[in-house]
């Protein structure tokens, strides 16, 4: 009957809204993947022509042919893992683009206070001895336990710092809330600061050890040549990346399949007809800013549970790199920005690894940050709407 | 349009005003501070005579900003020099002040905050800075005004190399302590290693001469890499494997190597990982964590012993603690040292002078240092400001994930080695 | 009661800048601020009012001659005299000329062509390692590795090539802008934002690395010695003949740099002021402004639009690089530390907190948070040390100043206290301090959403 079609139709786009962007991350991954790979491979051959490749020879007593092979399955990995702590943080700033044409240069503060509040958790749970030893339910519990905290006050820090700084300058020209933002991002990051050092005494937290997190599973051997080359991905890394992709799944069904997504897409376009359909706008722009909050606190615990140790100053260049990602996949676009951080994780893997290698050590490792800079200012020159392009209205 | 603008000139410079009046010189307004408990190692008699004046040892370190940690160290190490080895100064009747400056690990507020120094009469010996790059043009302001200047932390060779009389250090030099590495990895039979470092002065001048030594001893470096990287060394570590050198020299703070480290024995590295002095700290093993013994073990090259061996070490450790509640970082004993020194030179040359001594007659003094019983070692000057007739060197092995156990690491070689 | 206050201010002040009052507030201010700083060098209060009375002589109207007469001797007689007896002066008064220098630049770029560039320092380190370079000894150290050079090899250029240097800096800066600014000025405005601190720090990680494959810039450990232009000796006895009674000691050769510096660094700042002022005024300023209010419509009227965003970049970029010059010889030393994100968002502080796009508050903004950071919070936080190593009390709350936890130390807070100035000045004053007047009305908020 028509109930039955009406609800089986509702059925069918929430199942295609959850399918959709799985499949546009596989996609992405596994296309990015194979791109960079080969270009590689292609690029190790022709140095394996030159003195390069001579000094590979003497180096790792193999042709760089076969040590880029070699070496690629795990560089992949490594990227696609970082990639995706890129992509979380990205949607963040692609949200309140999208809806405000806005750079929210403080974001990388509200992912460092996330990071910051549920490190503190677990550091104090720690302390309680709750963490030594606890079976691993628990331990994957209290894990999204600190996630949750770590989200809610980087959330609500987001929706503060919009009321406070932003909103007063609402109709102002362009420049001046980019300014009012760098200079959020600035106080904050002392006032980060501050606070831990008056709280603990010092402010540089280090997440503490308990679960299984920092195991590594072993996804083979790679053999090439006589040297056998380890696959693996550890448990944590495997935990970003599940974590990612359910932000990920939810933001896209929370904007694509729901009335308030609705809503943000309505302010995101048109904002003064928006308020005229009845839609409250200031509440839209509090809300964005505060789901913008909620993906970033998320993506700070992750990136504390993955790199250990944290500072006051951690969001800064990971949340310029993020920035760089939601562009370089044309922001405005959720899938944009998880396609930017894929790419961009997949890149500075890939410059960060076989850099020193095919330069004969002239450029190496330091390079890999400006590579990120270099890549985002060639995609605007020839393509300023970013990959996937800006389709104004549309989220995905 | 003039008249807003003088009025909100006037409210500004009154502004200002308001605000530089607090920041007067101290010596106007606060009363004089009390007495401190004397805990001086050393025992002096009470002096002949009694003097009058304000006595201050500066120290300039990066006190704001991403090291402050190790700024801060340096800051409080003198503090608790001032405090402990203050006595005799005291006694003869001088006051004695610390003035912490915050150079933001910045040349620009350095070489600032040098002149301010300089022009501050009370000034008798600077003990600072953290960076190299901050040191090198601060220190030739002190030149220039004849102030003394210890430094606790910077080993780039330049400091010492210009000659100039009143710049000393208490640290060894890059070139020395990268090569007691280098010698150190091949006595192990370490053959081949990778060498990376931190892109700073100090740490890309440790691996610099760390490199060296290895290739003049026969050895084979398989890379060398630097990275600003605090976090993410996933790209940096593949080729590592790929290369599976004996063993991995990281030139940087203990902040870097402890994430890299535990990244490193996650991916399965079975190898050896050797640092410099910047990675002594009991916060390693906070971060690090059980990597620390993984595979053939975690080593460092350290100019102090483990408190265990060192008693005056494990009472600084102690006394440190009880003061800042936290524990000694890098640097911190350097500057207790330094302020040590400051306040014995700054002693002879008070009592040469029958009164308050010049600035002159303080450099000359502290150069003219001689078996100086600092925590670790013994302190003499050669001409040049290192110091003779040997800087120590331990090697030092981790043998505990346990923060607690920092001190008690196992020593497995103390090396005396002179500057050349 | 304060409206009564108020009209009595302004009829005081209407007296006071006008007519005979002027000059009389003019020179009581200069005579009081001279014998201040000459009794008490050390204290702040008195230089802040001395270099105050530069403002009062500013604003006053009266007699063109009388009131340049009087800039000129404060500036080029007392200020040097007086520094010499204390030289943290001439180094904050060295220091507020790079900054407003740069400031003035950055003042083209975000004020009157409307470019939000967040990676400035890259063209002041640009001018600052081409005279380190050229005027030291790394052209010899080309092929050591960096931090392992021993013996001395001779300098490459004589050290008064120098002031060909100060040309050839706002030359290759003003290239560097152009080549910049080439891929990046057809992007809307916060993308071009991201884009130049991208650039910025580009400079900074080439700068740490360029010591390999050839060895140019040193990496981390810097380049040292640079050479600085020597002054002649009869200078130097001139000096002491003249004004050692005043100073109290002789000075050396060594200790003249520091006015040597400070004088030129004025010279440098007042060509950029009139080469601001005509710029202003020219056809290429009126360009500047119809882009920064409207690109379409200003591309409708005619304007090539990217040659004039570049003209913008170039002139902003060539007032930093000849003040890297200046800065690379006064320190003798460069190192890529000087030139990091911190330092463009303080010279961005010091625009906004002046005025954008207006040339006496961009002055006004750099010496304010040149002030701030040298002297008032480092005073701060000097006052609180001493008092926290005495047994005072805070009064009222009778709470030990001994106990005041470490962490209150105003110096740290550098970066907290930027942030709340740019926050603030947004919201409250986006013109700035002392604003132009075209951007009051253009920052005139419009209504609704």
């Amino acid at each position: 009957m028509a109930g039955n079609a009406v609800r089986s139709q509702g059925l069918l786009k929430t199942v295609r809204e959850i399918v959709r962007p799985i499949g546009q991350l596989v996609l992405f991954s596994a296309g990015s993947a194979l791109i960079l790979s080969v270009i590689a491979l292609i690029l190790a051959f022709i140095l394996d022509q030159t003195p390069v490749g001579d000094a590979s020879q003497h180096t790792f007593k193999m042709n760089l042919l076969t040590f880029t092979a070699a070496n690629l399955p795990q560089v992949v990995i490594d990227g696609l893992t970082i990639g995706f702590v890129y992509a979380a943080i990205a949607l963040g700033y692609t949200m309140v683009y999208g809806v405000l044409e806005f750079i929210n240069f403080a974001h990388s503060e509200v992912f460092a206070v996330g990071a910051f509040v549920g490190v503190e958790l677990l550091i104090f749970m720690n302390q309680q001895g709750m963490l030594r030893g606890a079976p691993l339910g628990l331990a994957y519990l209290y894990l999204i336990l600190a996630m949750a905290v770590g989200m809610l006050a980087a959330g609500l820090l987001a929706v503060g710092i919009e009321r406070t700084a932003y909103r007063p300058l609402r109709g102002a020209p362009r420049l001046v809330p980019l300014i009012s933002a760098i200079g959020v991002s600035f106080f904050l990051q002392d006032a980060i600061r501050l606070t831990e050092s008056l709280a603990t005494g010092d402010f540089h937290r280090i997440i503490p050890t308990f679960g299984n997190f920092d195991t590594r599973l072993s996804l083979g051997k790679v053999f090439i040549g006589t040297a056998p080359v380890n696959l693996g991905i550890s448990i944590k890394s495997i935990i970003v990346i599940v974590a990612a992709v359910l932000m990920l799944v939810g933001l896209n069904y929370l904007v694509n399949a729901t009335k308030i997504g609705k809503a943000i897409r309505a302010v995101a376009q048109d904002r003064p007809t928006a308020s005229l359909m009845g839609i409250n706008v200031n509440r839209i722009i509090s809300l964005t800013f505060l789901i913008g909050g909620l993906l970033g606190g998320a993506a700070g615990v992750l990136f504390a549970l993955k790199f250990t140790r944290i500072d006051p100053f951690v969001g800064f260049f990971p949340g310029l790199k993020a920035f760089t990602a939601a562009v370089l996949g044309g922001i405005g676009n959720i899938t944009g920005a998880l396609l930017g951080g894929i790419v961009l994780g997949m890149l500075e893997t890939f410059a960060g690894a076989f850099m020193s290698s095919f330069t004969m050590g002239a450029a190496g490792a330091e390079y890999k940050d400006i590579f990120a800079f270099g890549v985002l200012i060639l995609v605007l020159i020839f393509r300023p709407h970013g990959l996937m392009g800006e389709q104004v209205g549309q989220k995905a | 349009m003039t008249k807003r603008f003088l009025v909100m000139l006037s409210v500004l410079v009154i502004a200002s005003i308001a605000l530089t009046a607090c920041g007067a010189p101290p010596t106007e307004a606060p009363p004089p501070p009390a007495p401190a408990e004397t805990e001086a190692p050393a025992a002096t008699e009470a002096p002949a005579a009694v003097y009058e004046g304000t006595i201050k040892i500066a120290t300039q370190s990066p006190l704001s900003g991403g090291q402050s940690s190790l700024g801060t160290a340096i800051k409080q190490g003198a503090e608790l020099g001032l405090e402990q080895l203050g006595g005799p100064l005291r006694d003869m009747g001088f006051t004695l002040e610390l003035a912490p400056y915050d150079d933001q690990a910045n040349p620009d507020t350095g070489v600032a905050n040098a002149k301010n120094i300089a022009a501050d009469p009370e000034i008798l010996c600077v003990i600072g800075h953290l960076n190299s790059g901050v040191a090198l043009p601060s220190s030739e302001e002190y030149h220039t005004a004849g102030l003394a200047m210890i430094s606790p932390a910077n080993t780039n060779v330049a400091i010492t190399d210009r000659g100039y009389p009143e710049v000393n250090r208490v640290v060894g030099r890059d070139d020395v302590q990268g090569a007691v590495g280098g010698q150190f990895a091949l006595d192990q039979g370490w053959e081949s290693a990778y060498v990376l470092h931190d892109k700073t002065a100090y740490g890309q001048g440790l691996a610099e001469f760390f490199r060296q030594k290895v290739e003049a001893l026969g050895g084979t470096v398989l890379g060398f890499e630097g990275t600003e990287e605090k976090a993410n060394f996933d790209p940096i570590i593949t080729p590592i494997m790929a290369s599976n050198p004996d063993v991995v020299f990281f030139g940087g703070i203990y902040d870097q190597i402890g994430v890299f480290g535990k990244q490193l024995r996650e991916k399965g590295y079975e190898g050896a990982l050797l640092a410099g002095d910047g990675a002594d700290s009991s916060t390693h093993a906070e971060i690090a964590g059980d990597s620390l013994l993984a595979g053939a073990g975690t080593f460092y090259v350290a100019v102090a012993g483990p408190a265990k061996e060192y008693p005056r070490t494990a009472q600084f450790i102690e006394d440190y603690n009880a003061k800042f509640s936290m524990p000694p970082e890098p640097y911190s004993n350097q500057a207790y040292d330094s302020a040590g020194i400051c306040l014995k030179a700054i002693e002879a040359a008070a009592t040469a002078a029958g009164g308050m001594p010049t600035r002159a007659d303080v450099a000359a003094a502290v150069r003219a240092t001689q078996d100086y019983e600092g925590t670790t070692q013994t302190v003499d000057f050669n001409d040049k400001g290192d110091i003779i007739p040997t800087a120590r060197y331990f090697i030092i092995k981790v043998i505990s994930a346990d923060p607690a156990e920092w001190a008690n690491n196992e020593l497995l070689a103390a090396l005396d080695i002179a500057p050349e | 009661m304060i409206s009564g206050a108020a009209s009595l201010l302004r009829r005081w002040s209407a007296a006071a800048l006008r007519g005979p009052g002027a000059y009389l507030l003019v020179g009581l201010h200069a005579t009081i601020g001279t014998l201040l700083v000459y009794s008490s060098p050390r204290s702040a209060i008195s230089f802040l009012i001395l270099l105050s009375s530069l403002g009062t002589a500013l604003a006053v109207k009266a007699n063109a001659a009388f009131k340049l007469v009087v800039i000129l001797l404060l500036a080029l007689v007392v200020m040097p005299v007086l520094g010499m007896r204390n030289i943290f002066y001439l180094e904050i008064l060295f220091q507020i000329s790079v900054f407003a220098a740069l400031a003035l630049g950055l003042n083209i770029v975000v004020g009157f062509a409307g470019l939000l560039d967040l990676g400035y320092v890259a063209f002041y380190a640009v001018g600052a390692y081409l005279w380190a370079f050229f005027g030291s000894r790394q052209y010899y150290y080309l092929h050591t590795e960096a931090g392992t050079q021993t013996g001395t090899a001779p300098f490459l250029l004589p050290a008064d090539t120098f002031y060909i240097f100060v040309f050839l800096g706002i030359i290759v800066a003003a290239i560097t802008g152009i080549l910049l600014g080439l891929p990046v000025l057809r992007l809307r405005g916060d993308y071009l934002a991201i884009v130049t601190l991208g650039f910025g720090e580009v400079i900074r990680v080439l700068a740490n690395n360029l010591d390999r494959p050839l060895n140019f810039t040193n990496g981390p450990h810097g380049i040292t010695p640079i050479q600085r232009p020597t002054i002649p000796h009869f200078f130097v006895d001139a000096f002491n003949g003249t004004f050692g009674g005043l100073v109290g000691k002789q000075v050396r050769d060594v200790d003249l740099y520091n006015v040597f510096f400070y004088l030129f660094a004025l010279v440098v700042i007042a060509v950029i002021i009139l080469v601001t002022r005509r710029l202003d005024d020219s056809k290429m300023g009126r360009a500047w402004t119809a882009i920064r209010e409207d690109e379409t419509a200003a591309i409708a009227m005619g304007i090539p639009l990217v040659r004039m965003k570049l003209a913008a970049f170039a002139a902003g970029a060539s007032f930093a690089g000849a003040m890297g010059i200046l800065f690379a010889s006064n320190r003798t030393f460069v190192s890529p530390e000087s030139f990091s994100f911190l330092q463009s968002i303080g010279v961005l502080t010091m625009v906004i907190l002046g005025g954008v796009g207006s040339i006496p508050g961009v002055i006004l903004g750099a010496a304010v948070v040149v002030i701030l950071n040298l002297q008032v919070l480092q005073g701060l936080s000097l006052y609180l040390a001493a008092l926290r190593q005495s047994e005072a009390l805070i009064p009222i709350l009778n709470f030990p100043w001994k106990s005041v936890p470490n962490q209150f130390d105003p110096a740290k807070y550098q970066r907290l206290v930027f942030g709340i100035i740019l926050v603030l000045m947004m919201i409250f004053r986006p013109a700035g301090l002392i604003p132009a007047a075209r951007r009051q009305r253009e920052l005139a908020k419009d209504e609704g959403y």
